[in-house]
């Protein structure tokens, strides 16, 4: 659990990030999400202190995050960057190492722990280890940079725009990869974007920023219904509020019972994805099946669009 | 097939047709300091070697003219170097009155624009070749050690240069080792100051501005004016530090020529040094940070070796500059290559000034040449892909 409690930062005479405080919850995604110049990069950066807070507290699982020397403390902690930061003069595997060697570990057991992250992601140890960042294409040079972040087993895994560099593609396989190594792993993540479709994606909760100060911090649903004020709702986009808030919810959680014709979408696709299909294909209703193949019964556009309504 | 040309061949064939038929091969001289007579390459080589040469010279300058192979242009340029290499020696002996020790042979303006045509077209090939940094040394060995075995074998020891160093066999070799030392030692010194310089230069923005100020000053000074200013300060530590004079601390001689090279060396190696440090990715930089590297782990295992061949490049140029630079070090008493230059242009004997040039010119391009791949070495890092 990360608890954030007043915490301050101000250069001179400008306040970038004012009295925010909020608690995140272990083993969750937390986004914080806001325009440049919001505070959202320095609030991240001061839990692992690579900004020192001018006022407030930053305590991890219960401990004040100053107890630690500043280095010590974020060798604890993963961290992913945009541009990922990879080392031009390291190996992919040396990369991946860094921490670990930090932190002392023995040979075998950082070999080991490379060779899981890479096959984790999908990139044979054998043919990638040995290479140099600048041989990999854009998206395995991301993947290595979020293997890196969490080579050391951090409990807690913070992220800047990490996924900013990515072409539209290999940013949505990237999301569902960390998503699911977070499953895996069980870290908490703290994930700063100024995407607010990638914070409504990612987050179990949303925080938004607005010039320093935490304007409201809640479940996506929650700022999606129920913006905290103008600011928010300009960021969420008022065209585009119905269809986000479809595309938190799976078709699973929107059958109904009754059969249609046609191709049978999965349980697990997006109400989103659902509707996108419906409207493409003309039909009034589309068959639902499990995981497994067998049919749920189908998902109707009348549903659909009763439920991209504003919740009460 | 359409003929084609070469663009810079038909400059090097145009060059070398200029230097085989209208320049003189060689100049004869009765004794060391009288003017010479030009000889041409038919006049300087016996009967059949001059034909030979004429005909070398000719069949690697049309290789040159049109678009031919590499190889076949390697092949041409290497065999027209080696040909005038050999024949030089040969015009030496073949002029040269049997019995006369006072005649002087020296290669004339021929000889060197042709050394200067076929150089250009080798240079040209190998640069084509996109030879590997090894493969340049290698190249830079085999050229050294074909030098070497004709000056062991006694070819050349008719020419002018080579009587001159028979004269001085033994000082050349002192003095040339005195060169190396004053520049390498130097270059040494630049370093171990100039890097920690460099470093805190990078880390203290004030003091950065400053301290390039100063030796971008230094670096404008003419080195004879301030060989002359740095002898009355190490005069007077001369004089006043109890053990300097010991240590040959004086106003003239080697101490004021090292100083002053030290001097010249601080400007490129700490401006690369703060330049090398800014050029690392500030990504790279804030991943480290993020990471847990303490300052000083982040200073040498990422900072450093990512500036590490910008650094190197100003090494590499202290060095070539310091190699010519230590020449002036003759006219303090710094001892040096220069001292034959100089004595050289006393007694007007432009042989003499040649031992002394020639030698610091092949210096200066051996380290370039040697650097440069070093440099090539360390900033690609590129490694094959191991077979799976």
């Amino acid at each position: 659990m990360i608890e954030i409690e007043g915490i301050t930062k101000r250069y001179d005479a400008t306040t970038v990030v004012d009295d925010v405080s909020m608690v995140i919850e272990p083993r969750t995604i937390a986004v914080i999400v806001g325009t440049s110049g919001s505070g959202k990069t320095t609030l991240l950066r001061m839990i692992n202190r690579l900004v020192e807070p001018t006022a407030g507290v930053v305590k991890l699982d219960g401990a004040d995050n100053r107890s630690l020397p500043g280095y010590e403390l974020r060798r604890s902690i993963g961290y992913a960057i945009q541009g990922h930061g990879l080392f031009p003069h390291r190996t992919v595997a040396q990369n991946i190492a860094t921490v670990p060697v930090l932190l002392g570990w023995d040979k075998a057991r950082i070999k080991a722990r490379v060779d899981e992250l890479m096959t984790l992601y999908q990139l044979d140890p054998e043919a990638f280890g040995p290479r140099y960042p600048h041989e990999l294409s854009g998206g395995q040079q991301q993947r290595v940079g979020v293997a890196r972040a969490l080579a050391a087993e951090p409990n807690v895994l913070l992220m800047d725009e990490p996924f900013g560099a990515l072409d539209p593609i290999i940013r949505t396989k990237a999301q569902e990869d960390l998503l699911a190594i977070q499953k895996r792993f069980g870290t908490t993540i703290i994930l700063v974007t100024h995407d607010m479709e990638e914070a409504v994606h990612m987050g179990d909760k949303i925080a938004v920023m607005d010039a320093g100060k935490l304007v409201q911090y809640a479940k996506p649903a929650e700022i999606l219904a129920r913006p905290a004020s103008a600011f928010v709702e300009t960021l969420v986009g008022a065209s585009e509020r119905p269809f986000r808030l479809l595309s938190l919810g799976r078709v699973r959680d929107a059958v109904e019972k009754g059969t249609a014709d046609g191709e049978a979408i999965p349980g697990d696709a997006s109400q989103r994805d659902a509707l996108a299909e419906l409207l493409w294909s003309g039909r009034p209703a589309l068959p639902v099946k499990g995981a497994d193949g067998k049919p749920l019964g189908r998902v109707t556009l009348d549903g659909l669009v009763k439920r991209s309504a504003r919740p009460a | 097939m359409p003929i084609r040309f070469d663009k810079l061949g038909v400059v090097i064939a145009a060059i070398a047709g200029c230097a085989a038929f209208a320049a003189p091969f060689a100049t004869f001289r009765a004794n060391r300091i009288v003017p010479g007579q030009a000889r041409s390459i038919l006049e300087a080589l016996p009967p059949a070697a001059g034909p030979l040469l004429l005909a070398i010279v000719v069949t690697a300058a049309l290789v040159a003219l049109f678009k031919t192979p590499q190889q076949l242009r390697l092949a041409a340029s290497v065999a027209a170097l080696a040909a005038l290499a050999l024949l030089i020696g040969v015009a030496g002996t073949f002029l040269t009155p049997a019995g006369n020790t006072f005649a002087r042979i020296s290669p004339a303006s021929g000889f060197w624009i042709l050394i200067f045509a076929f150089t250009l077209l080798l240079a040209d090939v190998l640069t084509r070749l996109e030879l590997s940094p090894w493969a340049r040394v290698g190249v830079l060995v085999a050229a050294s050690a074909a030098v070497g075995l004709l000056l062991i074998s006694g070819s050349w020891n008719d020419l002018s240069i080579l009587k001159e160093y028979a004269n001085r066999a033994d000082s050349f070799w002192a003095e040339g080792s005195k060169h190396v030392t004053l520049a390498l030692g130097s270059l040494l010194a630049a370093v171990i100051i100039g890097l920690p310089l460099g470093i805190l230069c990078h880390r203290v923005e004030r003091l950065r501005a400053s301290v390039l100020n100063v030796l971008n000053i230094i670096q404008t000074i003419p080195s004879i004016a301030l060989f002359g200013l740095l002898i009355a300060p190490l005069g007077w530590i001369a004089s006043h530090v109890p053990g300097a004079a010991a240590l040959g601390i004086r106003g003239i001689g080697t101490a004021p020529a090292f100083v002053a090279l030290f001097l010249y060396s601080l400007l490129p190696v700490v401006a690369n040094t703060v330049v090398g440090l800014a050029g690392v990715p500030r990504a790279a930089n804030d991943a480290a940070r993020g990471m847990g590297m303490t300052d000083r782990q982040r200073l040498f295992g990422v900072e450093f070796p990512l500036a590490f061949p910008v650094i190197l490049t100003g090494i590499r140029i202290v060095l070539v500059q310091n190699i010519g630079l230590a020449t002036i070090a003759a006219l303090i008493g710094g001892g040096g290559f220069g001292v034959f230059v100089f004595q050289g242009v006393g007694q007007t004997a432009m042989d003499l000034v040649l031992l002394g040039a020639v030698p610091t010119v092949a210096l200066a391009f051996a380290a370039a040449i040697i650097l440069d791949a070093v440099i090539e070495m360390t900033s690609t890092r590129r490694r094959e892909a191991s077979p799976a």
